[in-house]
């Protein structure tokens, strides 16, 4: 049967396919769709973690107690599961253990761009990358058998192109049958080998030349394995890829020899230098690093690659196309001309928070209140995007917190606020608050609980009471949690009531002491939500264009062709179609224009 | 056949992803190989989006490059106009009469280009650029999530004037593709809007007023 399958959707069927029994992750574009594909499965284990190292290590306790496993993440997600990833190099596994790391070149939805096939060098273990839909279900098979053959993780590199691209597959659609004859291994005994498994140095010591051995039967395994292979075509240019760029190699030099390498690292010499010796010129085709590139030339051998290529952002096949031109790689009449450019600057159209979102109000008050705050990763990093604008650094997942401390305690003499989300407080907020307590740190932290982790399209986590097998689970109290640690200022508040929350941090700054403000209301989106949506309207006659209501930065409020004859400038409309009522710009509006839901009760008006 | 290359530009929320699979849906079914790609994530928080779907007796690449595209279907006039350089000059595109105001309009003092300036810059680019009412059509239906189905029944309409002799088309396959991809209670409504969106096209003169 042919099926179009996204890149992520083939991989979680071929893990299952392959026998996975357990997998584990925490959502991160684009690696998201794996897992939530892989729990529809039959006979599967599947959840969202607290964060990719506790994911990692899920993944690594299965495969040590000998069942199949791997691990999803967005490439960064391999930076906090690194010191997992490296330790579990060492050890090796009983059953086949996967890293699934989902890299984003060009970073559509990433804080920065790095190319993880580095990793794989880095802690000398095998890399494998598909190149569409079809091998990212079928490699999955192979990248089990590897793992297991070669007693060592294997890291399963996608890329966005690859992870969100679909294309046909081939596959059955007897899903009992498969379920039947998937590789299963049976259960037995949790193994008692401190030698292998207890890394203390004594015994790391012994098992570190046996990483050096390893990559190299990897090596010897690349030359023959049936995932490197030559796709014969003229002599004149020979291009050695992988990945996705593979397909534009295809598409830009249909007539080129192609040596398509399905595992990246280690490297097949041999394979390479007979591929060299076939063609008159060599060139690498290979997204961000010149990975592929430099060990070539470590090889000895002559070959070009960045020289030509971008080593920056995602290729496509304009741009292979109008590179290889430059470099006389194809004649000039493969350019193609791009119509003029449109003479004037095209708005720009930002991700911004959603109508009604609840991290609206915090931002509000905190881009007035002008005091620096440190972000962190969400929705609510949008807090930084005009003209909200009040947002100051974001690096990393869970940074914000003792970014905070780390200015306060510099000597800093501003006051402080940090702003982190329930799914990023459980990721690695926790440990940096609790830092933060215990060092008598005076600052204000805001938690925006939104009772879901929404930048990546709403997952559950470790405060939703669901897990992403549908069961229920006991909700952690944020609140108890954050006094536990020793807080003694601390408060919940309806994210929507922005008097309340303006006079709470107004009173938390002058405090000499950590304070935390948890601002509490579901994610607009939410299904039970949405159920509550019911639109405002701004009174013309009330309004005076006073521009205010703009500086809430919601998409529903927009200038309406009417001046006000005073002051010359657009009214306020609303749009029924995005307003959900959350109330924040009726709140601050200060001629009283824009109406309350209980207003729309009263007076008996119904807006569709 | 030389390979058919889609571009659906919108804005996040407006439907481009299901007619995107629609689109891919109806490419197998008239045997071709195809490709959809598109970017989830930061872009869906009302920012713009686009998404590729190619067909071909054999497809390489998920995205087309700048100057590549033939179909550009633009759910929202200035999405249509910031894509505009991904057009090639034969291309035909299908704009839908809305515009979505961004927040850099509202709230700094960026300015939206005006229907006018937006008919010229394609007129001078491509060889066809039709403007249609999908959203308006849609919110007739009484549904205006549809309008996703609505700009897809228009490009069957304008699909079946062009010259390919590949294009096995039938209203059959588009209406089977839809339908196997909305939930059930919802399949005759988008039918419909399916409908309305051809006629969009094969009856401008009523429906375009
Ligand atoms: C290390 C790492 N893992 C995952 C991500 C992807 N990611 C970005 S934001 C986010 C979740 C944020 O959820 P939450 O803190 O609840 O904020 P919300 O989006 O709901 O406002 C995730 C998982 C990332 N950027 N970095
Ligand atoms: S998805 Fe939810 S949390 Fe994210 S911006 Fe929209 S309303 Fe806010
Ligand atoms: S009530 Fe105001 S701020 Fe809230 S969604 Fe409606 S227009 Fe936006």
């Amino acid at each position: 049967m042919k099926k179009i399958l996204s890149g992520n959707e083939a991989a979680a069927r071929g893990a299952w396919e392959a026998g996975a029994m357990v997998g584990a992750g925490y959502p991160g574009t684009p690696s998201t769709e794996i897992l939530e594909n892989f729990v529809k499965y039959p006979g599967v284990y599947a959840e969202w973690s607290a964060n990719e190292k506790v994911a990692a290590d899920i993944a690594i306790g299965a495969a040590y107690a000998s069942k199949r496993a791997f691990v999803t993440m967005k490439h960064v997600g391999l930076n906090v599961a690194s010191d997992s990833f490296m330790a579990v190099s060492m050890t090796g596994t009983e059953a086949g253990l996967v890293f699934i790391s989902a890299d984003d070149p060009a970073m559509h939805s990433s804080q920065n761009e790095q190319d993880n096939r580095n990793y794989a060098k880095f802690a000398r273990v095998p890399c494998l990358e598909p190149n569409d839909s079809q091998q990212a279900k079928d490699m999955m098979a192979n990248a089990f058998t590897i793992s297991e053959e070669f007693d060592t993780p294997v890291i399963y590199r996608m890329t966005t192109r690859i992870c969100h691209s679909s294309g046909v597959v081939e596959l059955s659609d007897d899903i009992d049958a498969i379920y039947e004859h998937r590789p299963q291994r049976a259960s037995v005994k949790f193994p008692r080998n401190p030698a292998k498994y207890v890394m203390i140095p004594g015994n790391a010591v012994k098992r570190r030349p046996l990483l050096e051995q390893r990559i190299q039967k990897l090596a010897a395994y690349a030359e023959t394995s049936p995932l490197n292979y030559i796709e014969k075509g003229s002599s004149a240019l020979g291009i050695i890829t992988s990945g996705i760029s593979y397909q534009y190699a295809k598409e830009v030099f249909p007539d080129a020899s192609i040596l398509h390498l399905g595992i990246t690292w280690p490297l097949p010499k041999n394979l390479i230098h007979n591929f060299a010796q076939s063609v008159q010129r060599l060139i690498v085709l290979e997204e961000l690093d010149p990975f592929i590139e430099e060990a070539v030339k470590i090889m000895g051998i002559q070959v070009e690659g960045k020289d030509i290529f971008p080593a920056i952002g995602e290729y496509n096949p304009r741009i292979i196309r109008e590179s290889a031109v430059q470099a006389g790689l194809l004649p000039p009449e493969a350019h193609i001309s791009l119509p003029p450019a449109y003479p004037e600057p095209i708005p720009a159209r930002p991700p911004v928070l959603c109508a009604g979102c609840p991290h609206r109000s915090s931002f509000y008050l905190l881009h007035k209140m002008k005091v620096p705050v440190t972000g962190d990763i969400g929705c609510y990093s949008l807090g930084v995007i005009e003209p909200l604008s009040a947002i100051h650094t974001l690096g990393s997942m869970g940074d914000g917190i003792a970014v905070a401390q780390g200015a306060v305690k510099s000597g800093s003499t501003e006051k402080y606020v940090a702003v982190i989300g329930d799914s990023t407080f459980f990721h690695s907020g926790i440990p940096a608050l609790a830092n933060a307590v215990y060092n008598q740190t005076p600052f204000v932290t805001i938690i925006m609980d939104n009772r879901i982790t929404g930048m990546t399209g709403h997952q559950d986590n470790l405060g939703t009471g669901k897990t992403l097998q549908g069961k229920t689970a006991p909700i952690i109290d944020i609140e108890a949690l954050v006094r536990a640690m020793g807080v003694q200022h601390v408060t919940t508040l309806p994210s929507f009531e922005v008097d309340k929350i303006e006079t709470t941090l107004k009173d938390y700054l002058k405090l000499d002491e950590p304070s935390v403000l948890i601002t509490l209301e579901p994610c607009a989106l939410l299904p039970d939500s949405r159920k509550r949506w019911e639109p405002l309207y701004i009174n013309a006659e009330a309004c005076n264009g006073c521009t205010l209501c703009f500086r809430v930065g919601c998409p529903a409020i927009l200038k309406s062709e009417e001046l006000d004859e005073h002051t010359q400038r657009p009214k306020a409309i609303i749009d029924p179609t995005l307003c959900t009522g959350c109330e924040v710009c009726s709140q601050i509006c200060p001629r009283d224009a824009i109406s309350f839901r209980k207003e729309h009760q009263q007076n008996g008006i119904t807006i569709q | 056949m030389k390979t058919i290359n889609f571009l659906l530009a919108g804005v996040g929320g407006q439907g481009t992803i299901l007619a995107g699979e629609l689109l891919a849906h109806v490419g197998l079914a008239m045997g071709f190989e195809v490709k959809k790609a598109e970017v989830h994530g930061m872009s869906q928080r009302g920012g713009s989006v686009t998404s590729h779907v190619r067909w071909g007796t054999r497809v390489f690449a998920p995205v087309a490059g700048a100057g590549e595209v033939d179909f550009l279907l633009a759910f929202e006039k200035l999405e249509g106009l910031r894509n505009i350089h991904m057009l090639c000059p034969t291309a035909i595109a299908l704009i839908n009469q809305e515009n979505i105001i961004p927040i850099s309009v509202t709230s700094q003092n960026q300015v939206y280009p005006t229907d006018g300036e937006i008919q010229g810059a394609f007129a001078k680019t491509i060889q066809r650029a039709i403007f249609i009412n999908a959203s308006d059509t849609a919110k007739r239906l009484g549904v205006p999530q549809t309008m996703n189905v609505v700009l897809i029944g228009a490009l069957a309409a304008v699909l079946e004037e062009y010259p390919a002799a590949e294009f096995t088309q039938s209203d059959t396959i588009w209406v089977d593709a839809i339908t196997k991809r909305v939930p059930a209670k919802y399949a005759e409504l988008n039918k419909t809007a399916f409908f309305a969106g051809k006629s969009l096209i094969t009856l401008p003169q009523k429906e375009n007023v």
